[in-house]
């Protein structure tokens, strides 16, 4: 009974914001929208009893990624009018996505009109579930069977990180004030910054 | 408790229900109530190192100072400013208590004394922790001024740059436990120290990492030294410029709980919870939800005092510190312990590692038949 009730308020949250993500006329309200439909959507995973990759989801997307987007959208000057100039130029383009999205959802339904994929083992059984945590059987799986697929995975993106490290790097230029070095500033002592002096009244101090 | 109310003849589900709805009143009318208790200390501790006597009017000792200045704030009108984003305005606040109040779900305060004892508890504290920023980045932005604006793009910098290193000395602290359940993980800590000291700051490798977390929690809440969120000098009151009465109230009430978490994070996950610190049997008769509140309470005047001593942080030098010092020294400890763990076969969790075998797809037996534990095939 209260898993058929969060399901239903879990799945028509995720419907309901993911509608307002496109509706919402403020980029910064829609990203908002997003991560509630995000958080609603790591609902769903926790009910069909995965609790790790919930957790995950909610860690790395609404965590990291969507304040990223947040961060990005609310320094946006946006001016509404422009945006509304460009409609007609993209809407050719924008119909054919719909288009593509309108046939993916048939063929969706189409499938599950036929009865549906079970998801389990190759020969078509459906997998018991043991009684093992998430997180054991996905590390089993991960660190045993895929181990070169995931450490192909983790190189990819090692080398996507250092790419973006490298893009962004900026040397600097040649005459500018050298960078700060945080061992030398912490070395510096007061004996060697500061000199104390005793002027004379009514005279200025020269260094 | 589930028990206790089906002994009035309720269904189980019902009697879930209403267990679950006492533990969460429960829980946050006390986690409110030290909240209230401990932001009397922390202006005490404060007035002390100041020499001076703190709060001390309302009250015996000033003790209901915290309550007072609650009633006051209650009072109070609350000013939504002409040209803010009223909506969001309004949720930021209630975004910053709630999250504050919901990772309380899974700190255990004694053996067994838990609401939701789920086993990816840890994950669960990291997830709800990263929410945290968007209380700050949302009041920021939607106050519609600069000042907030400004204090909001630190706080969304700095909480991403400090939880991936947090990250890491939790990934250090798993693989020693073998578990994400924090009653696993303070049970793991159990005479770990030569079988005498309970808790993990005893081990060598560990500790640093303790010292790491700490000071990661102390800029993951934005506390001093790290407060450059709401650095007075520079951003008038930061994020909170903007707010008054009840909205400003939360986000206090929120800050504090979040201190706290961090606090009784610190004692979960390296001073061995509520057991007693030395495993001696005239110390257990204190029970162990003292030993967890002390422990807690001792990090928490650590925090203070570590408020009342040192200046604040340049926001590069916060930044250096989180990306160059912090993240690769987590990293190189992840390796190590790992490395360390794998080559003396030492693997002390209260499950086993699981055989392949039971999780993986039938052909995947075939291809593998000497299908072992991980830890014992890797060690031999």
């Amino acid at each position: 009974m209260i898993q058929v009730l969060a399901f239903y308020l879990f799945a028509g949250l995720v419907i309901a914001s993911a509608v307002m993500v496109i509706m919402a006329r403020n980029p910064v309200h829609s990203v908002l929208w997003l991560i509630l439909s995000f958080f609603n959507a790591a609902g769903l995973m926790v009910l069909v009893g995965a609790e790790f990759i919930a957790m995950l989801l909610v860690i790395v997307y609404v965590g990291a990624v969507a304040v990223l987007f947040l961060f990005v959208v609310m320094m946006l000057d946006i001016d509404f009018a422009a945006m509304r100039a460009g409609f007609i130029k993209n809407f050719p383009l924008g119909i054919a996505v719909a288009l593509i999205l309108l046939a993916e959802l048939f063929l969706g339904l189409g499938a599950y009109g036929a009865g549906g994929i079970e998801l389990g083992t190759p020969d078509g059984t459906a997998a018991e579930r043991g009684d093992v945590s998430n997180i054991q059987a996905i590390g089993a799986l991960l660190y045993g069977r895929y181990i070169v697929l995931f450490e192909i995975a983790g190189i990819i993106l090692l080398v996507a990180m250092i790419g973006a490290i490298v893009l962004t790097h900026r040397e600097a230029k040649p005459g500018a004030r050298g960078r700060q070095d945080i061992g030398k500033q912490i070395r510096r002592r007061p004996e060697e910054a500061t000199v104390m002096k005793n002027p004379e009244y009514g005279k200025g101090v020269e260094l | 408790m589930t028990e206790f109310f089906q002994s009035f003849g309720m269904s189980y589900e019902w009697a879930w229900t209403v267990a679950t709805l006492v533990g969460i009143l429960a829980i946050s009318l006390i986690v409110m109530f030290s909240v209230a208790m401990v932001i009397y200390v922390d202006r005490k501790v404060l007035g002390a190192i100041m020499l001076r006597r703190g709060p001390n009017v309302v009250g015996p000792f000033g003790l209901l100072q915290s309550f007072a200045d609650g009633l006051k704030v209650f009072l109070q009108e609350t000013i939504i400013p002409s040209a803010a984003n009223k909506g969001i305005f309004l949720l930021a606040p209630i975004i910053t208590f709630t999250v504050a109040l919901a990772a309380w779900a899974v700190i255990p305060f004694d053996a067994g004394v838990v609401l939701a004892d789920i086993n990816v508890g840890l994950l669960y504290i990291l997830a709800i922790s990263s929410l945290g920023v968007y209380g700050v980045v949302m009041s920021g932005w939607a106050s519609n001024s600069k000042y907030p604006f400004f204090s909001a793009m630190r706080a969304a910098a700095q909480m991403i740059s400090y939880e991936v290193s947090i990250g890491f000395i939790l990934v250090c602290v798993v693989l020693w436990a073998g578990t994400f359940n924090l009653t696993g993980i303070v049970e793991a800590q159990r005479g770990h120290g030569f079988g005498i000291v309970n808790g993990f700051f005893f081990n060598l490798l560990l500790f640093p990492m303790f010292v790491v977390f700490f000071i990661s929690a102390l800029a993951e809440t934005a506390r001093a030294p790290f407060d450059l969120t709401e650095a007075e000098s520079e951003l008038v009151a930061g994020y909170q410029t903007e707010y008054s009465s009840m909205a400003f109230a939360l986000f206090w009430l929120g800050e504090y709980a979040n201190i706290l978490l961090m606090c009784s994070l610190c004692t979960l996950l390296f001073m061995g919870g509520w057991l007693p610190p030395i495993e001696w049997a005239p110390l257990y008769y204190v029970p162990g939800i003292v030993w967890f509140l002390l422990k807690t309470f001792f990090f928490f005047l650590l925090f203070s005092w570590i408020w009342a001593t040192v200046p604040r942080y340049r926001y590069d030098q916060l930044m250096r510190l989180g990306w160059k010092v912090f993240l690769p020294m987590s990293l190189l400890f992840v390796a190590a312990i790992s490395g360390y763990l794998m080559a003396t076969g030492h693997f002390t969790g209260p499950t086993p590692l699981v055989d392949p075998a039971s999780v993986a797809p039938a052909d995947f037996v075939e291809t593998k038949p000497a299908a072992q534990p991980i830890a014992a095939s890797e060690a031999s």
